[in-house]
């Protein structure tokens, strides 16, 4: 029999803001469906968020930032996963982001960009659809 | 006997008591049964449980002149001021603050040309952290969320063209806020302003970062140290200084409600001022300078009460708690903003309305200065025509709606009073559960804070995903295309490129050897536990940076590493 494990997500903040109301949200809804989350805290660096989801063995990685510094930031990031091995994680982002910006940065491999009053259901359902599946 | 305590005659509340029965056992049973009710159960956000319908019994204790009494005389329920607003409105202060000091000073003489009263300054991440816009951590954020100001040099372009002795500023700043006053001092000084004319305030509010907004540089200690260093120097070389905003905004941001924001806020007030009279200051001196800063939410009427519940709270813990005795000691003057974290990306014109009533029940809560967020500010820092819309909501409540001609016009409205008594009691048992833990410190060391603000917003989250409250445009009445009327405002990356070339070759051209020589003395000042602001003052005047004044601070002080509280 195949036991499937608990999806695993990486609920990461970059950048220097500390909005985290919208991210420990996110962090206990999807807890609350029965995943497996890990909150990085605040100010984490490119670097330390991809090294977290390398140790940590993530499926997923959740980003979130409200101070404008997602266009810098984040292809940081996803170019750092790709130097990894690790572009078959599932990456999303919420926050602040200009409508603008969303298809540059799906094109650098974030599969979806959620904005302020996404309920959490929307989350969930995305992350069970989406994430990378292990045995 | 409660009638010889309370406004009320016994027969008259006996009266009223038994017509009350009778109203709810006849007349609104008869009208439900064809006309339901919309719930079940009604509460404010706090969650108070909501009566149908208030009477003098729900006041029955009220005592008009210990609980209320007259404005500008304690316990300041109906108001700070004698006269109020018949005398001089609330100062308009709109928080702004982007990308270069050249566009941010555009921007105050831009406000100040609308009418706009007072100046306060949104700086951006990297400063507010004690970085320089060419520090690494600071790669992406210049200028983004606010204004990159790295040493005096920026000051001095901030305020080009603003005389300081005709505004008075405030400063949205934390752990480095003595670098900030010291460089606002420096400039009043060159202005040739006299320091005791210097008016403005620092946010300064360190303990609340460790629970609510989180910018925190230094760990606990510390932190509280420099915090009390300025609430210290101002009282000796400022008096016309708030030296603190002691700040309940960030901590109902964050997710807490309006019970929690009053007690936290005023737990903090508390710390503060022990801390300050262990520097062998009285009360009475620094007391009066200390000012507040509350968010007014969405559920009107219980921000008016939390407003005047705070007031009248704070004279009495001041009176009783440190025995104050002069007037203006117990005195709680506070600046209000509408609340970010109600404004909606979905329909955005809708914050117009939302920041209205907010700003409308700060006022009927008698605010003495007030900040209205802008509509499109959950999509962006907000442009010169939405900041434009938020400024006349204040001056349309000021000028046009009359709630300003008569002071607390709202005094004596049975809900208002009683929701009044009931914000004070339920923040007063939190104080008394902080006190009981050893005060804030110990509270923020457990985690307490963090815990009671995560769950308060994570219950808020559900309600409106269960639909239990309504959010309009969001989980009803929505769209399917959202219509944005204005251009959004984005600071452009050549913002940072030139700020760090500025940055770099000012740091080229000052005496590099005085910069050393101010720096190891800060070093030693800091070792040995001496009041900062003096040699802080020295340092900004020879552009020192200020992050090279946090890093001599971190070297001594130590990093605050993060408590994850989820």
């Amino acid at each position: 029999m195949i036991v499937q494990r608990k999806i695993r997500v990486l609920i990461a903040k970059p950048g220097l803001d500390s909005h985290d109301r919208g991210a420990k949200i996110v962090a206990r809804a999807l807890r609350d469906a029965g995943m497996e989350v890990i909150y990085t805290g605040l100010r984490q660096t490119p670097e330390q968020i991809v090294e977290t989801a390398l140790q940590e063995d993530v499926d997923v990685i959740g980003l979130s930032i409200l101070s404008g510094a997602h266009t810098t930031l984040f292809p940081k990031i996803m170019k750092s996963l790709k130097g990894k091995g690790m572009s078959d994680v599932l990456v999303f982002a919420g926050g602040i982001i200009p409508q603008e910006d969303v298809l540059a940065l799906k094109k650098i491999g974030i599969k979806e960009i959620f904005g302020p009053g996404t309920p959490t259901g929307v989350l969930v359902e995305f992350v069970q659809e989406n994430a990378r599946k292990k045995e | 006997m409660e009638a010889l305590i309370g406004m009320f005659d016994e027969r008259e509340l006996q009266k009223i008591k038994k017509e009350r029965q009778r109203w709810e056992t006849t007349k609104v049973p008869n009208w439900t049964e064809r006309h339901p009710e919309r719930k079940n159960e009604f509460s404010t956000l706090s969650g108070i449980s909501t009566k149908r319908l208030y009477t003098p019994e729900n006041v029955k204790r009220l005592d008009y002149l210990k609980d209320l009494g007259f404005p500008g005389e304690h316990p300041f329920t109906r108001g700070l001021h004698a006269t109020m607003y018949r005398g001089r409105l609330w100062t308009m202060r709109q928080f702004s603050g982007f990308g270069t000091a050249e566009q941010t000073n555009q921007r105050f003489k831009y406000l100040l040309k609308e009418g706009e009263t007072g100046l306060s300054i949104a700086f951006d991440y990297p400063t507010i952290m004690g970085y320089d816009s060419d520090q690494s951590m600071a790669t992406g954020e210049v200028g983004q969320c606010g204004v990159a100001v790295s040493s005096l040099k920026d000051m001095e372009t901030l305020f080009d063209g603003i005389p300081l002795d005709k505004v008075s500023t405030s400063m949205t700043i934390n752990g480095p806020a003595a670098m900030l006053l010291a460089m606002y001092v420096a400039i009043g000084d060159r202005q040739g302003v006299p320091r005791e004319k210097l008016d403005g305030t620092t946010q300064n509010d360190n303990l609340k970062e460790f629970f609510a907004q989180k910018l925190c540089i230094f760990p606990p200690k510390p932190a509280l140290k420099l915090s009390t260093d300025i609430i210290e120097y101002c009282a000796r070389h400022l008096p016309s200084w708030n030296p603190i905003s002691i700040s309940g905004y960030h901590i109902r941001e964050a997710g807490s409600n309006a019970v929690q924001e009053l007690a936290f806020t005023l737990a903090d007030g508390i710390a503060y001022v022990e801390s300050t009279l262990e520097r062998g200051l009285k009360v009475d001196e620094f007391a009066p300078r200390l000012s507040f800063f509350f968010a007014s939410h969405n559920d009107f009427f219980e921000e008016i009460a939390k407003f005047r519940a705070a007031r009248r709270l704070w004279a009495k813990i001041i009176k009783e708690r440190f025995n104050a005795q002069n007037p203006r000691s117990l005195w709680m003057r506070m600046h209000v903003q509408t609340s970010g974290c109600t404004l909606t990306a979905q329909q955005p014109t809708n914050n117009i309305m939302r920041v209205a009533f907010q700003s409308l029940a700060a006022v009927l809560g008698g605010t003495q200065s007030l900040h209205t967020n802008s509509f499109d500010e959950a999509l962006a820092l907000p442009c010169e025509d939405a900041v434009r819309v938020a400024l006349r909501t204040q001056q349309i409540i000021a000028y046009e709606s009359g709630v300003t001609d008569t002071i607390d016009p709202l005094g004596g409205s049975y809900y208002v009073e009683c929701l009044t008594n009931e914000m004070e009691e339920r923040a007063m048992r939190y104080i008394d559960r902080i006190d009981a833990m050893g005060g804030v410190a110990s509270a923020i060391e457990s985690g307490f804070f963090q815990k009671e603000i995560a769950d308060s917003a994570y219950k808020y989250q559900k309600e409106i995903e269960l639909k239990q409250r309504t959010l309009v445009g969001v989980n009803d009445y929505t769209v399917e295309k959202d219509w944005v009327p204005v251009e959004l405002l984005r600071v452009h990356p050549k913002v940072e490129e030139e700020q760090v070339a500025r940055l770099q070759k000012m740091k080229k051209e000052r005496d590099n050897r005085k910069v050393k020589e101010v720096l190891d003395k800060l070093h030693d000042e800091a070792d040995k536990d001496r009041n900062l602001m003096p040699t802080i003052i020295e340092a900004v005047k020879a552009y020192v940076t200020i992050g090279e004044i946090t890093d001599v601070l971190r070297a001594v002080f130590g990093e605050y590493r993060e408590l994850i509280v989820v």
